[in-house]
């Protein structure tokens, strides 16, 4: 080992049969990106019809194809593979590792995702047309009452589900054995924990998705009623399914992100992070907590009062420690010597708008307000705070961030910030005014609406078309940089920024620690 | 030159929109016309505020940062980098607001909970996609009728200008009486749908094959509007409710008009009409019921088309069979409870003659019934 150095393998073989978890990095983050773009291409065409009252552009059915495959490819195909990306990217830099502990699974773990996305896809052009039934999928509207593609789609989750699942073993793997000598885990980067955190929830409950789309497969076409009353069965029985998963998801979402600003923000304050080890208990308690408060998106079905409070109480609970995490990182910036390149902005822009995003989860768990709140646009708007601002904002940052590094090349700055001053802009004008609809009455999911929210619709599509509009600057800066960035070839890149990712040479090449680092030699967090 | 000026237009009118916005449109939830609605209203405001004040003081000492702990002032960054103190602080402080808020949400939960003694019993059943309703316990025979969304697809599709309660504007409302606790025994069909109407602080889903209880006591006479709010298939933006909220008085005499006319449609269904006549009124129950799955011009587009079908041209009990029974495991409901005999014949005499299918044939209300009995 480390006796000689070889680069990568030549043309298109390179990729297909790659176990280098750099090139596997790579392509997850332009797969996610790919999906990105599409997930945004449906989002437009949701904006648009809504532009303004009546039905203009599709029709009914197509625009709730539309909104539900929106959700998923932006959830599973774009959030979720873009920071097992960076994991796979970032983790063995971060541990002192030379490659992921599985590379052959990990190259799989790729490999199976876009024919499960082409798959999904396909569903447009299948007779009655792709899912309809939202990216919750409730029975029995997706079973007994859904187009025949919905087969697809559940073979298009299991492969998903699959890929996550040996995504997430290869990061526990790696973190649990492949860590340089010295390196304990009270030392390791922030980046590191969310994920190790993140992965144990994905294990736990991606087969909890796959177990409620097996039973929506039985019921289609293997004659069961697990969902259906008149079988036996109960509708809800599929919703308490879904959010057993639902809800830890959206930590799996959130918690990498988390990961992200806590190494962002130290370097451009140039500040040791606050509170480390609450960070780190922080992360667990959200993660622990996120198991028992499923229920919370389910208050208007009917339970007994005594689960509505036990929910409510649990749903408030998470407030406490996602407080202390913004506390922290507030603690961060506080006296520190901060200057404002582009992934910091992203990281404040994340701060301040996910900090909203949490307020409004706070209103929403507040079971009798929810009644009023329930599938409105209000929670539209929640969670485009949380997921859009929090998770995408962050994984913006972290692209700007590392990709010096990456690249050996600097993207260029002045667009970078103008990329985040539209995209701010954009996102609040789109989802701010959502908040206003939601309250003054407006249903999510709907082609068309009544005219007292026509003004607030209109906005809203303006914004999105400049958000959207944003992320092409995005590509081009990228590929740009990639392609004739200036050089950079000082090996920290960022002046304030730590660990061992820094110590190597810029760019970073192919193999790395091949032989482990000394950990003493780099200072601790904590 | 031009394109400048008509960018700085722009401009203006876009900062100038949230202003207008705000001056015309609701931005709050409304408190409604009930006690529980009060009461989650006082709730929602007093989270808010809660949240914004934290807001104000976080993104406040951030600001501060970002203003003054520059490196580009020559700021020098303190290295402190813990404090057990502060952590404690920061998790037991929002813990004790947290309890803040959770005391009166529970009350309010258990009153929203409390479906006893109810005056009235209303069964609402979600239909793809329509509401049907049933008073229960109103003395004598139960009254039930479904209500359906009364904005005409011109409106929809543009070619004629909306009016004012467009999308949500029913055919037949809810009328139920002020100062009565109401229940609602909520169930669904098909689908789970979800009745909301927000200024009477209930929305509950509709599930099938369970039932949901919820209530509401109405303080104001007065009308009420709202939407089905879960995702309930591609017509679920079109299924709104129209609550009418009347004096006792006056609940009671809709009630015994509502009975009387019952009796009117069962001596209706004996007496027969012309072509004309139920062509006519076959047309409008067309457009309430059948258009939305089987197009304007009988095309088809959900459903199959009825221009030229095998079935609207062929036997007539199959049908009538069709359109009383429905056709099991498709889009095709059962709408022999949901019409009169004589809306049920006028709109199979309409399906027979419209669209170029011309058969001539005349179905009559006693035709109907006559078939409804086998
Ligand atoms: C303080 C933390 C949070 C609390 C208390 C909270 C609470 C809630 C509640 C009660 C709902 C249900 C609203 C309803 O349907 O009526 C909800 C919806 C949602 N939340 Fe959060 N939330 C929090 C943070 C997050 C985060 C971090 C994410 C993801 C990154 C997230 C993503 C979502 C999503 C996707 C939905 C809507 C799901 C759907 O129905 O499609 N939330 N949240
Ligand atoms: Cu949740």
């Amino acid at each position: 080992m480390g006796d000689h150095h070889h680069g990568p393998a030549k043309g298109l073989s390179r990729w297909l049969f790659t176990t280098n978890h750099k090139d596997i990095g790579t392509m997850y983050l332009w797969f996610s990106f790919a999906m990105f773009i599409l997930g945004g291409t449906f989002a437009m065409i949701i904006r648009a019809e809504l532009f303004q009252p009546g039905m203009q552009l599709v029709e009914p059915g197509f625009f709730n194809q539309m909104t539900t495959l929106h959700g998923l490819v932006m959830v599973f195909g774009a959030i979720m593979p873009s920071f097992v990306g960076l994991a796979n990217w970032l983790i063995p830099m971060m541990i002192g590792a030379p490659d992921m502990a599985l590379p052959r699974m990990n190259n799989w773990s790729f490999w199976i995702l876009p024919p499960g996305f082409l798959m999904l896809a396909s569903t447009l052009f299948m007779e009655g047309g792709a899912p309809a039934f939202g990216w919750t999928f409730y029975a029995p509207l997706s079973t007994t009452y859904a187009a025949p593609s919905v087969t697809f789609f559940i073979f298009a989750i299991h492969v998903l589900g699959i890929s996550s699942i040996m995504g997430s073993i290869n990061i526990i793997a790696t973190i649990m054995n492949m860590r340089a000598p010295g390196m304990t885990y009270m030392k390791m980067p922030l980046f590191v924990w969310t994920w190790f955190i993140t992965a144990f929830l994905l294990v736990a409950v991606m087969p909890v998705l796959a177990g409620a789309v097996t039973m929506m497969l039985m019921d289609i076409h293997f004659g069961t009623s697990f969902f259906s009353a008149a079988g036996g069965g109960d509708p809800v029985l599929f919703q308490h399914i879904f959010w057993f998963f639902g809800h830890p998801e959206v930590y799996i979402i959130i918690l990498p992100a988390f990961g992200v600003v806590s190494q962002v923000i130290p370097a451009f304050s140039r500040k040791p992070l606050f509170g480390y080890a609450s960070m780190v208990y922080a992360t667990a308690a959200i993660a622990i907590l996120s198991f028992v408060v499923w229920a919370h998106h389910m208050y208007t079905v009917g339970m007994p009062v005594a689960g509505e409070l036990f929910f409510m109480y649990a749903t408030m609970l998470i407030a406490v420690p996602t407080g202390v995490k913004v506390f922290n990182w507030v603690s961060t910036m506080w006296r520190g010597s901060l200057s404002f390149e582009t992934p910091m902005l992203f990281s404040i822009g994340f701060l301040v708008l996910f900090t909203i995003g949490g307020f409004t989860g706070l209103m929403l768990s507040i079971a009798p307000a929810d009644f009023q709140y329930h599938d409105t646009y209000f929670v539209v708007a929640h969670f485009h705070y949380v997921m859009v601002a929090g998770a995408v904002f962050s994984m913006t940052s972290a692209v700007y961030f590392w990709l010096p590094k990456w690249t050996g090349r600097m993207y260029n700055e002045t667009m970078g910030k103008v990329h985040f001053w539209i995209s701010f802009v954009g996102f609040n004008v789109t989802f701010f005014p959502q908040h206003f609809v939601g309250l003054a009455g407006m249903p999510r999911r709907v082609p068309d609406y009544a005219l007292q929210f026509a003004d607030f619709n209109m906005m809203s599509s303006i914004g999105a078309f400049v958000y959207g509009a944003s992320q092409i600057m995005f590509l081009y800066n990228v590929i740009a940089t990639i392609v004739s960035g200036e050089k950079v070839s000082d090996e920290q890149v960022w002046d304030g920024a730590e660990g061992l990712e820094w110590t190597l040479p810029t760019p970073a090449p192919y193999h790395t620690f091949e032989v482990p680092p000394k950990i003493e030699a780099t200072p601790a967090h904590g | 030159m031009s394109i400048k000026k008509s960018l700085v237009t722009a401009g203006a009118a876009l900062s100038a929109l949230p202003i207008v916005a705000l001056a015309q449109n609701q931005v709050n939830m409304s408190p409604g016309v009930t006690k529980v609605g009060a009461e989650i209203y006082d709730l929602h405001m007093l989270i808010m505020i809660i949240c914004i004040v934290i807001g104000v003081g976080v993104f406040g000492v951030m600001l501060y940062s970002i203003v003054y702990h520059r490196k580009s002032k020559g700021f020098v960054a303190s290295q402190f980098h813990e404090s057990t103190k502060v952590e404690i602080a920061w998790t037991v402080v929002p813990f004790l607001i947290l309890i803040g808020m959770a005391v009166p949400a529970t009350s309010t939960l258990l009153e929203v909970y409390d479906n006893d003694d109810a005056e009235l019993d209303i069964l609402v059943t979600g239909h793809q996609w329509k509401w049907r309703y049933e008073y229960l316990n109103a003395e004598g025979e139960n009254v039930s009728f479904f209500s359906n969304l009364a904005t005409p697809q011109e409106e929809i599709y543009n070619s004629e200008a909306k009016g004012e309660h467009y999308l949500l504007e029913v055919d037949e409302p809810l009328v139920i009486p002020v100062d009565t606790k109401v229940r609602f025994l909520i169930t669904a069909n098909d689908v789970i749908h979800s009745w909301w109407v927000p200024e009477i602080a209930v929305k509950r889903d509709a599930i099938p094959g369970f039932i949901n209880e919820a209530w509401s006591k109405v303080d104001q006479e007065g009308i009420y509007r709202g939407q089905c709010t879960e995702l309930c298939g591609s017509y679920h933006g079109f299924m709104p409710i129209v609550v009418h909220a009347v004096s006792q008085d006056e609940f009671q005499g809709w009630m015994s008009a509502k009975r009387a006319d019952k009796d009117a449609q069962i001596a209706a269904s004996s007496v027969d009409l012309s072509l004309d006549a139920l062509m006519t009124e076959g047309e409008s129950v067309y457009k309430t019921q059948c258009l939305a799955c089987h197009g304007g011009q009988g095309e088809g587009g959900v459903g199959k088309a009825i221009s030229g079908s095998s079935i609207a041209m062929g036997d007539l009990g199959l049908h009538l069979d069709v359109g009383i029974k429905g056709v099991a495991g498709t889009a095709m409901q059962a709408f022999g409870e949901q019409l009169t005999d004589v809306e049920m014949a006028a709109v199979i005499t309409y399906q027979r003659n419209a669209f170029g299918n011309n058969t001539g044939d005349v179905v009559q209300p006693s035709d109907v019934a006559q078939h409804k009995q086998g």
